[in-house]
């Protein structure tokens, strides 16, 4: 530990943080050094953190210089003083995911790995998610997005009523923010549609309530290189019972088809509809859509992931890896991405 | 969909070098094309577990947990002891001195039933309440909970019967898990287990044609309940026990910690040939060094020891080392004296706090120890409200975390060792802000009591 400190005070001088983070050529022959955001103060805090090993562990294999630091008082010192080339927030949830963190990130004018905070934002909330994806033309189920205090004021059985009335059974609800499915259930009767309510309200101010729609559940990765994005192929996804926490993070419960099971035009309508929610929000380097698809081959967008799950029995990693990507090749090059634009713009 | 092979398609870890950097172990080519029959479960190994091994998996709550340990979150969840009271420099200088003076015992391996000099010394620590045994009774293990394990596998078969107190310690729950014990509570009151409702489970167990094994109790400053088993009812317990041919697991780790009075006569001081005696000085001194111990019955002692040395082959000499110079030399009971008022004043603290901010719940007074075990206002679900506490940077565990069924949705245990008073007191306005948006949401969508709880609730080291 204190040799490592003793490195990087030695760099942070070298580098001259305060003079501009050097460009990509001025690298070195050492690579990029790398600082992994993970952990956070969220629900998905242990996942972020097992993200974060995880790529960290890859990025180093390929070479690259890389530290893991915590988003805590400390974090803002660590980056003044080490001045890395380049951030990569791993962070699932909360200020990781909603933007806030990247914001911080640009107002430090630092490098970062991934989707720029206004588009973020814009992905991080399910609702707006799917309203920006169904303007661009993409099919996603009908919903709506209601507040706490709104069943409050209305009366909450009038309301419960008037969305199954609308929205018929089954339901799918979810906190309109967040992810590991925290806070999501399904509802095939109507008396179950209060309990999940509150189930998702414990999670936070608003609720998503969608009709569920009956087909395959298929997530399909997107990745960034020089000629722009491309998908990867689709997990398909076949779960003993509701992919839940305990069915995404405990090996068994859920089997993985990858590449999913698809006829020549259904992985194509996967993946064009992965990489037009990719386009319609803007988003950049890397993202996850996860989407129904349904008897009829059409898919159903469900939401998107800005910072998709890196861990052992994460989807993104294993379709990467499908694809006939080593991660840690993939997660260098998408580094290398991240600093050769960030170099271009800052000419 | 299961099948007979439900790792097919993946390979071994032996087969796939990647897997040491991370890759999850899918073929790179995968085989699943759209007539692929099986896809992966990313464990090549499923198929090859232990029946009892398929109950052990990280549960949502355990993750929501992850943020406990951040100084922003004041956690009233925790077991840990408050090690800051204690002579680290001391400290510090008696392990150099082990090792400078003894270094070829401290760190060799040792014998499996544990440091001689140190099991004297545990005698004298168990004379404070009333225990008289000889040096060759104890077993120093790993941990009180190691022995605790050892018990469970000398003695519980799968589909035994153990009998625990409703609530009873997460952490002992797991071990009968784990050996596939069947566990049934006997419920407790104010004055600890209640006699009546022990015989009456142990008559109905019997006319059911079930094995009992093991009476497992938790007589002092009960984790989760905060209860203590009276002086009257110890020998009325013990009789119950002794007639019905069930032995009984006395663990003590808290006994020490009591905040008034003289500690109550262990129960393994008024009978020794049925009772095993567990205790620990994680609670007392340091949890760091895992050194607790048994005192047990003599041909119970030595199956203990033949299980201890093939899980183990021996406990760490040097941590046993470094507490037998502790205790040797350290004024150890004022230590825990010390402890004793430091715990009393946090226990005064949440007691307080809870009677300002949450006049609607109910809760123990512990007259010891390191927890109180809170009912919530009517049809709140203490599991179901953890988010709502994560976000609001308060953590606490689950009442249901501390039964083998579905009870105790409508509890929480809330521990006053770790935090200061100020936290203890900040963390019970935080909670009673949690419990009124829950309550507010449960009334608003008419929704109580309980629901279903499906996973296992495996608790990190630092809840115990």
């Amino acid at each position: 530990m204190r040799e490592d400190r003793a490195v990087r005070e030695d760099r942070a001088v070298t580098a001259a943080p305060g003079q501009g983070a050097p460009l990509l050529h001025a690298v070195g022959a050492a690579g990029p050094r790398v600082v992994v955001l993970a952990g956070g103060l969220s629900h998905e805090r242990d996942v972020s953190l097992r993200s974060g090993r995880r790529v960290a562990d890859a990025l180093r294999g390929a070479g690259l210089e890389v530290t893991v630091h915590d988003v805590d008082a400390d974090l803002l010192p660590v980056l003044a003083q080490t001045g890395p080339d380049l951030v990569w927030p791993l962070l699932h949830g909360a200020t990781g995911e909603d933007g806030s963190v990247r914001d911080v990130l640009e107002l430090l004018g630092l490098r970062y790995l991934g989707t720029d905070p206004r588009a973020s934002r814009l992905a991080w909330s399910k609702p707006v998610a799917k309203t920006v994806v169904a303007r661009a033309g993409l099919t996603t189920p009908e919903f709506v997005t209601l507040p706490q205090s709104l069943f409050r004021e209305l009366g909450a059985g009038r309301v419960l009523d008037a969305i199954v009335g609308r929205l018929g059974l089954p339901l799918v609800v979810k906190p309109s923010r967040g992810g590991s499915a925290l806070g999501v259930s399904l509802v095939r009767e109507a008396g179950e549609l209060a309990r999940a309510m509150v189930d998702a309200f414990a999670y936070g101010d608003t609720a998503l309530v969608e009709r569920a729609v009956r087909g395959r559940e298929v997530a399909v990765s997107v990745v960034e290189d020089v000629d722009g994005p491309r998908a990867l192929p689709g997990v398909e996804i076949v779960t003993e019972g509701p992919y839940d926490y305990d069915a995404r993070y405990n090996p068994g419960r859920t089997e993985y088809f990858t590449p999913a099971r698809l006829s020549g035009a259904e992985a194509a309508a996967v993946a064009e509809m992965a990489l037009a929610a990719h386009g319609a929000l803007g988003l950049r380097h890397l993202s996850r859509t996860d989407l129904i698809l349904d008897d009829d081959g059409v898919p159903h967008f469900l939401e998107v992931n800005v910072a998709p799950g890196m861990t052992e029995t994460s989807l993104f990693p294993q379709a990467a890896v499908a694809a006939g990507h080593d991660l840690g090749v993939l997660y260098r090059s998408l580094v290398e991405i991240a600093l050769g634009e960030a170099a271009v713009t800052r000419v | 969909m299961t099948s007979e092979t439900p790792g097919a398609g993946a390979l071994p870890p032996t087969g796939a070098a990647a897997t040491d950097r991370g890759v999850p172990a899918v073929p790179p080519t995968s085989p699943a094309g759209p007539e692929g029959a099986h896809g992966t479960r990313l464990d090549p190994w499923l198929h090859a577990y232990a029946d009892r091994a398929h109950a052990m998996r990280a549960s949502e709550i355990r993750a929501l947990f992850a943020v406990a340990n951040r100084p922003e979150v004041v956690s009233l969840a925790g077991g840990m002891p408050y090690l800051e009271g204690l002579p680290l420099d001391v400290l510090a200088d008696l392990s150099r001195r082990v090792v400078a003076t003894r270094g070829t015992t401290a760190l060799q391996y040792g014998s499996g039933q544990g440091d001689e000099t140190l099991r004297e010394q545990i005698l004298d620590v168990m004379r404070l309440e009333g225990i008289d045994a000889h040096p060759d009774d104890v077993v120093v293990t790993t941990g009180s909970q190691q022995a605790l394990d050892l018990v469970t596998r000398i003695f519980v078969n799968p589909g035994d019967v153990v009998l625990a107190e409703a609530p009873s310690y997460v952490g002992a729950l797991g071990v009968f898990r784990a050996y596939e014990a069947d566990v049934v509570h006997v419920p407790l009151d104010a004055d600890g287990l209640i006699p009546a409702a022990l015989e009456e489970t142990l008559t109905a167990l019997e006319r059911a044609g079930r094995r009992v094994k093991l009476l497992y109790t938790v007589p002092n400053f009960h984790n989760p309940a905060g209860v203590t088993l009276s002086a009257e009812r110890r020998p009325q317990i013990l009789e119950i026990a002794r007639r019905h041919g069930v032995l009984v697991l006395e663990d003590n780790p808290y006994g020490l910690l009591g905040f008034s009075g003289d500690p109550l006569p262990a129960l393994r001081s008024l009978e020794s040939d049925g009772v095993v005696y567990l205790g620990s000085f994680s609670k007392t001194f340091a949890p760091g060094y895992r050194v607790g111990w048994a005192v047990a019955p003599h041909a119970v002692r030595e199956k203990l020891v033949l299980a201890s040395e093939s899980a183990i082959l021996s406990p760490s000499n040097a941590s046993q080392l470094a507490i037998s110079a502790y205790l040797a030399t350290c004024d150890w009971k004022g230590q825990i004296k010390a402890f004793r008022e430091l715990y009393r004043e946090r226990r005064d603290a949440m007691v307080g706090a809870l009677a300002e901010h949450l006049p609607d719940a109910s809760w123990t007074v512990p007259d010891g120890g390191f927890y109180t075990w809170v009912r919530l206002p009517e049809g709140l679900d203490a599991r179901a409200m953890l988010p709502r506490a994560v976000t609001a940077r308060v953590a606490y565990v689950p009442g249901t975390a501390f039964y083998f069924d579905d009870r105790g949705t409508d509890h929480m245990r809330l521990s006053f060792c770790f935090p200061t008073p100020d936290r203890i007191r900040e963390g019970v306005r935080r909670l009673a802000g949690v419990v009124a948006g829950e309550s507010e949401l449960v009334s608003l969508f008419g929704t109580s009591g309980a629901r279903s709880v499906h996973d296992v609730q495996a608790p990190g080291p630092d809840l115990a």
